[in-house]
């Protein structure tokens, strides 16, 4: 695949700013956590762009996300001040402060929202994706979940509806090993791959942690998607650098296991490693591009720290569009 | 007007919907039939033949049986309808929400109040309720207070072909997710309907008669019960009137009122089940906004708490009964009814 200076730029720049968010909004939860369960995606920030590389930023391509949806919210072009609004239940939040973290959507951007039922969203993937054939614009819709997500009913009814309607839907199942504390060898049958395959699907595995990686299998189930050919299946597994949600005390990791994780798959490190070796980024650039997302995201927390909260009457609003 | 049949209303509704906007689909389990099969195409149009002759004239495209897959199918509505069109779904029975209720729990209601006012889900969902055909305990029940009580839904109950067809026609065109709840036994019931589009504005109850004695609240297939038994009662002197909701979310509390106020005495009748019930919300409502009006306690007539059973006799006696309506006026009036044991 050709890789474009100005794309990988942009690219960097993205993972780099959910990370450096992410690490701001830790700081924060440690000191005085207000933002009820906020499930944090450090680590697996190459998988998110490295997916939505490949997407319009527009509602033709939409993504559908899970309850740890600030990487997938930044990868598809949201607004990250609008979104350090929205986790702090702020007005000028991306939901006016009602929706919450797990919650967080733009559909403006093809955004169509953090969902806290794990597995529920896929189906509104199919939705979208039905969408995009019924009116032939071509749009793609990329169904994000978990490895917990994988043993959800509506996972598998998902798949096998939209292999047997050819819906051009691209399921990316994102793997930390953990749904919460519960490891998956303790929980799980077989393999996400071989799963994916028995409905006919295209399926694959990469390394979540390696951009590169992701971008070419996102390339190829996108492309297959965009042309007719129904839907595929991404296995990436990716670090979780984060605790299951934050205030959770992780007491089922090993000792040892973050800090290995961090050390060993970090795909910020790897991406850097591997532009600056093929010189396709130079080292400089890449490190104001560390300044400027550190600052971005420094300066959206700030504001919506001390931002209004929604007014009373937001409480009743927006419940029926008539009612 | 033409008379109709409650399924034909229904099905006109439909075409005429599809007709009017091409953003408009439907989408169940066996809604055309025949699919891939070697028999006929069209070869059920719904279980109940509601949406018979549909794929004929809007094809596969627009008129798409699915597997039995009710999360994937309803999830995949709402995300049909967050994107730009305007789905129309049959769940075959209430019942089978079981199997797919945190779409309508968790998702279609939310996504508004979660996201924001630009999202919107435009969805229709019909689905079938009620006592009828022997169907048992998994294919008979009256749940719709279970979806009323989920902020962000609207609940359609139509209780003739005339309110059915004007009722849908203004759901499919609402904003916001409607479960729309067809009543199984009442397919066949026949009432005059014009043959052009019209719609009923959701949340406007219909008085169907007025009276000085006693008010029955009905729903769905009970308001001909509550018209009969006031037949019945007006034969020994006692004048009801009627008041048909016609959608349960939103309720026509103001309708409700003013007709409690008139004659003080209420009997509401609902083939739900009695326990947090729309009956008993109805109910609740008139004792905290009309209790000075009242003449005597409020009556309910529901079924017993108990699931539908199966035998005749038990079905027969588990469903409220024009007998039964007709008691609870006489009892409002303190007269004697013919109280059936349960």
């Amino acid at each position: 695949m050709a890789l474009s200076n100005e794309k990988l730029v942009a690219a960097y720049s993205q993972m780099r700013l959910i990370r450096a968010f992410e690490d701001y909004l830790h700081e924060a939860a440690e000191e005085n956590n207000i933002f009820g369960f906020a499930h944090l995606y450090a680590g697996a920030e190459a998988c998110a762009v490295g997916v939505c590389y490949h997407l319009e930023q527009t509602p033709q391509d939409i993504v559908t996300s899970t309850h740890r949806a600030h990487g997938h919210f930044i990868a598809k072009g949201g607004d990250v001040v609008r979104l350090a609004h929205e986790i702090f239940g702020r007005r000028d939040g991306s939901g006016g402060g009602k929706g919450g973290t797990m919650h967080v959507a733009d559909w403006a951007v093809g955004m169509h929202g953090g969902n806290g039922i794990i597995g529920a969203s896929a189906p509104h993937a199919l939705g979208a994706a039905f969408s995009a054939k019924f009116k032939k614009t071509g749009g793609v819709a990329v169904a994000f979940g978990g490895d917990g997500a994988s043993n959800q009913g509506a996972v598998f009814e998902a798949m096998n509806f939209a292999k047997a309607y050819a819906l051009p839907v691209v399921f990316v199942l994102e793997d930390n090993g953990y749904a919460e504390s519960t490891h998956k060898t303790y929980t799980t049958a077989g393999d996400p791959v071989s799963r994916a395959a028995g409905f006919g699907i295209p399926a694959t595995a990469v390394d979540g942690a390696d951009f590169f990686a992701v971008i070419d299998a996102a390339g190829t189930a996108i492309e297959r998607a965009r042309t007719g050919g129904g839907p595929s299946f991404i296995h990436c597994d990716v670090p979780l650098f984060h605790a299951h949600f934050e205030g959770d005390q992780e007491t089922y990791r090993a000792d040892g296991e973050v800090a290995k994780l961090r050390a060993d798959r970090d795909c910020l490190k790897n991406f850097r490693d591997r532009v600056i070796g093929e010189k396709l980024v130079a080292e400089a650039e890449l490190d104001r591009i560390d300044e400027s997302a550190t600052q971005q995201a420094a300066a959206a927390i700030a504001a919506a720290k001390n931002a209004p909260q929604p007014p009373s009457d937001a409480l009743y609003t927006d419940v029926y569009a008539t009612y | 007007m033409p008379e109709t049949t409650m399924r034909a209303a229904l099905n006109d509704a439909l075409k005429l919907a599809m007709r009017d906007d091409p953003d408009v689909f439907v989408m169940g389990e066996d809604i055309a039939g025949g699919a891939n099969a070697p028999g006929e195409d069209d070869a059920w149009g719904g279980v109940f033949q509601v949406t018979k002759g549909l794929v004929g004239e809007f094809g596969r495209e627009r008129v798409i049986d699915t597997p039995i897959s009710e999360t994937a199918f309803l999830g995949m509505a709402i995300g049909a309808a967050n994107t730009g069109l305007r789905p129309v779904v049959e769940i075959m029975f209430v019942e089978f929400f079981g199997v797919c209720f945190d779409q309508i729990l968790n998702q279609a209601s939310k996504f508004r109040y979660m996201y924001g006012a630009h999202a919107a889900t435009p969805l229709t969902v019909r689905t079938t309720y009620g006592v009828g055909g022997l169907s048992a305990a998994q294919h008979s029940g009256t749940l719709y207070s279970l979806f009323a009580h989920i902020p962000g839904i609207k609940v359609v109950v139509p209780s003739n072909p005339y309110d059915a067809k004007g009722l849908l026609l203004a759901s499919i065109a609402d904003d916001d997710p409607v479960l729309f709840f067809e009543h199984k036994a009442m397919y066949d019931v026949v009432g005059d309907v014009p043959t052009e589009a019209y719609k009923i504005p959701l949340g406007k109850a219909d008085v169907k008669r007025r009276g000085d004695d006693v008010t029955i609240i009905a729903l769905g297939r009970m308001v001909r019960l509550a018209e009969q038994a006031a037949n019945q009662a007006k034969a020994k002197g006692i004048s009801c009137t009627i008041v048909d909701p016609r959608t349960i979310s939103p309720l026509d509390e103001t309708t409700i009122l003013e007709c409690v106020r008139e004659t003080g005495r209420v009997v509401v009748v609902d083939e739900g089940h009695p326990r947090c019930g729309m009956a008993s919300d109805i109910a609740s409502i008139v004792a905290q906004k009309a209790f000075e009006d009242l003449k005597a306690p409020v009556s309910l007539v529901t079924p017993p708490h108990t699931p539908v059973p199966f035998a005749s006799n038990l079905e027969a006696l588990y469903v409220p009964t024009v007998e039964d309506v007709t008691a609870a006026i006489l009892a409002v009036v303190n007269e004697q009814g013919n109280k059936r044991e349960k």
